[in-house]
């Protein structure tokens, strides 16, 4: 019988939700890497072996001083990382990269090796969309993969919904915008008409390295290099595509969400290992 | 049979001298073109090649399936017109849309001669659009921004009430310059934009693009490599099969489906990054061998994982086939008939959820292919039930063949460096990726650089299959066939 079987296999499965972030974060893939650290200090002098190999021309060196990553133009392929001979460039494994400002995510200055990772919204805009934020995707030219990996957002395994985050079918139903893709030059003006029809106060949300700044795509004369072109960015989301794990705690940082677990990845520090959290689980 | 072609016959990821394609007055090539798909041969690309500053070649591509050869012929340099391959040949009508777009010369007779992708400052050039008039007639325009996580792309409906008499789809959103990039190429981040030609089939996509660059070499990738691209294009079909029948099953309100189907999309996805980070394969596949090796142990590990991941969607795609309320609405909805896909040049599981036996994987059988197969699914009926079949079966097939592979993987052998690409030479390459044939073709000037790069995503061939499904239909049903054939909008627009 269907019905008894469906409900059957329900009940056994029980609740298939992650318990991040109330729980500990999954793991990455152990060949994903994560996140990268910078240290330009290492750089040796007149060494250029990471900028030649980028393909999409994330690392610059000027005349004098260190490398500077950009790793929102960044595409995660980790060539420089096997490339420098400096061992400067390194992969952190860390989820984290979500930041608010594009200047957070330019990695090899001495106190800037890694990320700047994203504040929260200021507190008019946290009490309107703290606990209810509706989005609008919208896709300008992206490959399917990001789309793919917000989209998975939705399933029962992450449960965006939780968070009162949800994705609406109207822009005037929408608080902001999610954008994927480098916004191609026949997109540009459906993402500016999307972005228009959103009521005021709204917020903008760039996912990928195309929708920060052309991914793959960089340069091209059909694309604009991203979402930044055409509308105000409040929130970027670096990766190709990013990790789901990335794209949640980008939103629940902007959203002020992680608060209670900052507190108890402190107190695991000061306490050995040991918290209230794994103690209470 | 195909021995008697005039065409030059090659086999699938191989190469031939440009100087040995025989050509012909244009007028000529599209006649003897069309007299080889009489026969039965299949258009998998028809492009434009420029010759000079003034004048262009056209070159063919063309698959006997089931001689397993691949043929190519190409005209004599012209100018301003020809007579259109279309009026004898429905498949090539979006190919000279195309070719009319790239190379301006014109194919005289073209039923429906507007641009492909081309822009118009900030939005495509796709109208005016095909308009049905009548005192009940109305128009329905949705895109190019969905109601979804979905790509852009216009969909024009002339109705007759909820009765849908003609569907144009109009396209172009997503025009990257990937393949205009592509010139003078291989550049640094050819194979980066290889892997986000389709971001969904970034291993087929990336296999292409590497057999092509070791036929013009000369040197096939190390079996160990093969091996591991075949496993990855498996896992890649998994994935998107999975995802697609969860999305049929939410499209008809059918939510134990899919909801399970969504998270175990994911979990195969999970298994793709096991074996080089990334949900998506990319990394994996690199012209003359790969980025990452699959060990013993990951992947014994991954079998496990595996086996788990498809018990899972076997129970939960079976649902499906038991609830009425699913077949009710997936049964003669959507329909296509053998002829229709036959004309069109449908392929992938939208022509084999037509009864047309056509799979790359068996009929073409390049790199691993050639030592393994999964066998051939096809369901006839031509609708949203027989496409959502064939998905459900080519899950099962590809599971047993990865089962089978996993254990018994070739040595690890250190390939030697790929040689440079030889100068003058046409390489083409078929992957039969989760939506169907992908076509890569490249030819090469004296340097050995592309002079002509050319991906036909499977999504080329079937738009045309959507817009057919939809005639006589009802226009509430557009979401369900739109989601059975699942097609690519930035493979389309490149």
């Amino acid at each position: 019988m269907l019905v008894t079987d469906l409900l059957l296999h329900r009940l056994a499965r029980g609740i298939e939700t992650m318990a991040y972030p109330d729980g500990p974060a999954p793991a990455l893939p152990d060949r994903h890497g994560g996140a990268l650290r910078v240290d330009g200090a290492k750089c040796v002098d007149g060494c250029d072996e990471c900028v030649a190999v980028c393909p999409t021309e994330a690392i610059t060196r000027a005349e004098s001083g260190p490398i500077a990553l950009d790793l929102g133009r960044c595409i995660f392929c980790a060539e420089c990382v096997k490339t420098c001979p400096a061992g400067a460039i390194t992969q952190t494994g860390d989820h984290r990269m979500a930041a608010r400002e594009r200047g957070d995510l330019i990695l090899g200055e001495r106190g800037h090796e890694e990320v700047r990772l994203a504040a929260a919204l200021d507190e008019k805009l946290r009490r309107l969309f703290g606990r209810s934020l509706r989005l609008r995707q919208v896709s300008a030219g992206g490959c399917n993969a990001c789309e793919a990996d917000v989209n998975v957002l939705g399933t029962i395994g992450w449960d965006l919904g939780r968070f009162g985050i949800q994705f609406v079918a109207s822009p005037r139903h929408a608080d902001g915008l999610l954008i994927t893709g480098p916004v191609t030059n026949n997109m540009k003006l459906a993402l500016q008409k999307t972005w228009d029809a959103v009521p005021d106060p709204k917020i903008v949300i760039a996912v990928g390295a195309c929708a920060i700044a052309g991914g793959p795509f960089v340069g091209h004369p059909e694309v604009n290099d991203g979402a930044a072109s055409t509308v105000p960015v409040d929130l970027f989301i670096p990766g190709c595509p990013p990790h789901p794990l990335t794209i949640l705690d980008g939103l629940l940082r902007l959203l002020d969400r992680l608060g209670d677990r900052r507190i108890a990845g402190a107190a695991s520090e000061n306490a050995g290992g040991t918290t209230r959290d794994t103690i209470e689980r | 049979m195909s021995t008697a072609t005039p065409f030059a016959l090659l086999a699938n990821a191989t190469a031939i001298p440009w100087a040995d394609v025989p050509e012909w007055p244009a007028p000529d090539f599209v006649r003897a073109t069309s007299a080889e798909l009489d026969r039965g041969a299949r258009l998998c690309a028809w492009f434009g090649v420029p010759e000079d500053a003034t004048r262009t070649r056209l070159v063919a591509v063309l698959a006997y399936d089931a001689d397993n050869t691949l043929a190519a012929g190409r005209s004599l340099p012209f100018t301003d017109s020809y007579p259109a391959l279309t009026t004898m040949q429905a498949q090539a009508h979006l190919f000279e849309r195309e070719v009319w777009e790239q190379h301006g010369v014109v194919p005289e007779g073209h039923p429906w001669l507007k641009p492909v992708r081309r822009s118009a400052q900030d939005a495509p050039a796709n109208a005016p659009f095909f308009r049905v008039e009548g005192g009940e007639v109305h128009e329905v325009a949705v895109g190019p921004v969905h109601a979804g996580i979905i790509e852009p792309g216009h969909f024009r409906f002339q109705c007759a009430g909820e009765e849908v008499l003609h569907l144009e789809i109009a396209l172009g959103y997503q025009h990257r310059g990937a393949e205009r990039a592509l010139q003078r190429g291989p550049h640094r981040a050819t194979m980066f934009q290889m892997e986000t030609v389709a971001g969904d089939a970034t291993i087929a996509h990336a296999t292409a693009y590497a057999s092509v660059l070791e036929a013009l070499g000369g040197r096939e990738a190390p079996l160990r490599a093969q091996w591991l691209r075949a496993i990855a294009l498996e896992l890649e079909r998994l994935a998107n099969h999975t995802g697609d029948l969860g999305a049929l099953a939410n499209d008809v309100a059918f939510l134990p489906t899919a909801a399970a189907c969504g998270k175990l999309r994911g979990d195969f996805l999970n298994l793709t990054a096991m074996i080089g980070g990334n949900r998506f394969g990319r990394g994996i596949v690199r012209p003359g061998g790969s980025g990452h090796d699959l060990e013993h142990e990951r992947a014994a590990r991954l079998g496990e994982l595996l086996m788990i991941s498809l018990d899972d969607t076997e129970q939960a795609v079976s649902w499906l086939w038991d609830a009425p309320s699913v077949r009710a609405r997936f049964e003669s909805v959507g329909r296509v008939s053998p002829s229709q896909a036959a004309a069109l040049g449908l392929v992938g599981p939208s022509a084999r959820g037509c009864g047309l036996v056509r799979d790359v994987r068996y009929d073409h059988p390049a790199g691993w292919h050639r030592f393994a197969q999964a066998p051939v699914v096809v369901w006839p009926g031509g609708d949203v039930f027989a496409r959502a079949r064939v998905r459900s079966l080519e899950i099962q097939r590809s599971g047993e063949f990865l089962r089978d592979q996993l254990i018994a993987p070739p040595d690890d052998d250190d390939g030697e460096a790929l040689p440079e690409p030889e100068p003058h030479t046409l390489a083409v390459a078929l992957v039969e990726s989760w939506r169907g044939e992908v076509c890569h073709t490249a030819i090469t000037d004296g340097e050995g650089r592309f002079r002509r790069y050319k991906i036909v995503d499977p999504s080329f061939h079937n738009w045309s299959g959507l817009a057919m499904a939809m005639r006589g239909g009802a226009i509430s049903d557009f979401p369900l066939c739109n989601k059975s054939f699942n097609l690519s909008y930035c493979g389309f627009d490149l």
